[in-house]
């Protein structure tokens, strides 16, 4: 009989257990459907601003702002947006396996890398590699905020101003279902040059009070939008990957339970059928 | 419909105003302007105040922007606002904090990483208060 007990209790603890599990996976569902419409929100704003960038540079075809200009590629910079939190499947490993290979990349043409990391997985990722760290943000939660990304983006933004790198990408889970979440590099700067579809539609602005002042101003809320944007479709990609990671372990718990209550069933069946043989031999001896 | 002029007012985190308006008045960053249907394309950035929007049906919308881009198309007006309150001093804090965190991060102590934290959260603090009373002095 001791062992139907030991049974007993791992089954219970598996239980346990896979009720954890079914409370994230749905936990993260709810908050997956949130992320997405955040996500689909902040489309508009990143799209006005690419035409407005793009009217911009088509009604001033001269001047080019240092953001615009490609240089050649001494160093660069890699903001990488990792999560916060673990238990979400293979997102992180994958995103990270991309980021390294990026960076070996341009390494091998004799370009320097400078990290600027959001998400904690990412930074205790990377900084074992003792690369330099230009900026870090962890901790913007499941809404992240662009008040809290501003401070980041313009650290790395700095350094591409004052030449401390010629490049600046983007890594982050890109977002394609439910299902699959790829790691996505997008380069961030310079910008390039935007398609001027409506040429037929074209006009020049007034400018108050410069061209050059507006687009510096129109430039840095862009890449902060697409910073913002990445780090959206990031919390959606993380919650999709801890659904479908939940998903699988809730239905291994299922399937241990199963073996676990057959081998229990068996245990308690054989002590039974030899506490019968007992009873039977004995009332036969007497 | 011709005395009307489409006005949207998006910010990154999401739409916040779409539809036809009278007029429209904005905090641009060279003084206060109202816009009417027909106004020249204009280009400007917004400083923080309210955005005014006169519907067709009489009634007023009132926005608070902390700033951002007006793109003033022929028939149409597009405010692209900021969510957050910003200013040179506050976005240099908040990019000061960013790197004291990646230093911070480096040195691998964690006590000191919450200080920094800490700090960096006050250094904002304090810069918040003194835009909010800079603006508070603008408008009294």
């Amino acid at each position: 009989m001791a062992g139907t007990k030991e049974i007993r209790t791992k089954i219970a603890s598996v239980r346990s257990t896979q009720k954890i599990t079914k409370a994230m996976q749905m936990v993260a569902t709810s908050k997956m459907r949130r992320a997405q419409d955040r996500m689909r929100l902040a489309r508009p704003y990143a799209d006005k601003m690419r035409t407005v960038i793009g009217h911009l540079s088509a009604a001033n075809p001269d001047y080019r702002h240092p953001f615009m200009v490609t240089r050649a590629a001494k160093s660069i910079g890699i903001i990488v947006i990792s999560t916060d939190r673990g238990l979400c499947g293979g997102l992180n490993a994958n995103l990270f396996k991309s980021t390294l290979h990026l960076m070996r990349e341009w390494q091998q043409q004799g370009a320097e890398v400078n990290l600027c990391l959001i998400g904690s997985k990412g930074l205790g990722f990377f900084r074992r590699l003792g690369l330099p760290i230009l900026a870090n943000v962890t901790h913007l939660g499941d809404r992240p905020h662009v008040k809290d990304l501003i401070g980041t983006v313009k650290v790395m933004l700095d350094a591409y101003r004052e030449g401390r790198i010629d490049r600046l990408f983007l890594v982050n889970a890109h977002f394609v279902n439910t299902m699959t979440q790829q790691p996505s590099v997008e380069q961030l700067l310079p910008v390039e040059p935007v398609g001027t579809a409506d040429l037929a539609e074209h006009w020049d602005y007034i400018y108050e009070p410069s061209a050059a002042g507006i687009l510096d101003g129109v430039l840095m809320r862009y890449i902060e939008s697409q910073v913002y944007r990445g780090a959206v479709e990031n919390v959606a990609s993380e919650m999709a990957a801890r659904m479908v990671a939940m998903k699988a372990a809730s239905d291994n718990a299922g399937k241990l339970i199963n073996e676990l209550q057959l081998i229990y069933n068996k245990a308690r069946q054989a002590a039974i059928t030899k506490e019968l043989a007992e009873i039977v031999g004995g009332a036969a001896a007497v | 419909m011709a005395n009307t002029i489409d006005v949207d007012v998006v910010s990154a985190e999401g739409e916040i105003f779409s539809g036809p308006a009278l007029m429209v008045f904005v905090p641009a960053s060279e003084g206060d302007i109202g816009i009417a249907p027909r106004h020249a394309p204009l280009l400007t950035l917004l400083k923080a105040g309210e955005v005014r929007i006169q519907t067709p049906d009489g009634g007023e919308h009132l926005i608070f922007v902390g700033g951002g881009v007006l793109e003033i198309q022929p028939r149409k007006v597009t405010v692209l606002a900021d969510t957050a309150l910003r200013a040179r001093d506050i976005d240099e804090a908040a990019a000061l904090a960013a790197k004291q965190r990646a230093e911070e991060a480096l040195k691998d102590k964690v006590d000191k990483i919450s200080q920094a934290e800490a700090l960096a959260e006050l250094t904002r603090a304090a810069a918040q208060l003194k835009l909010i009373e800079k603006l508070r002095k603008l408008k009294g």
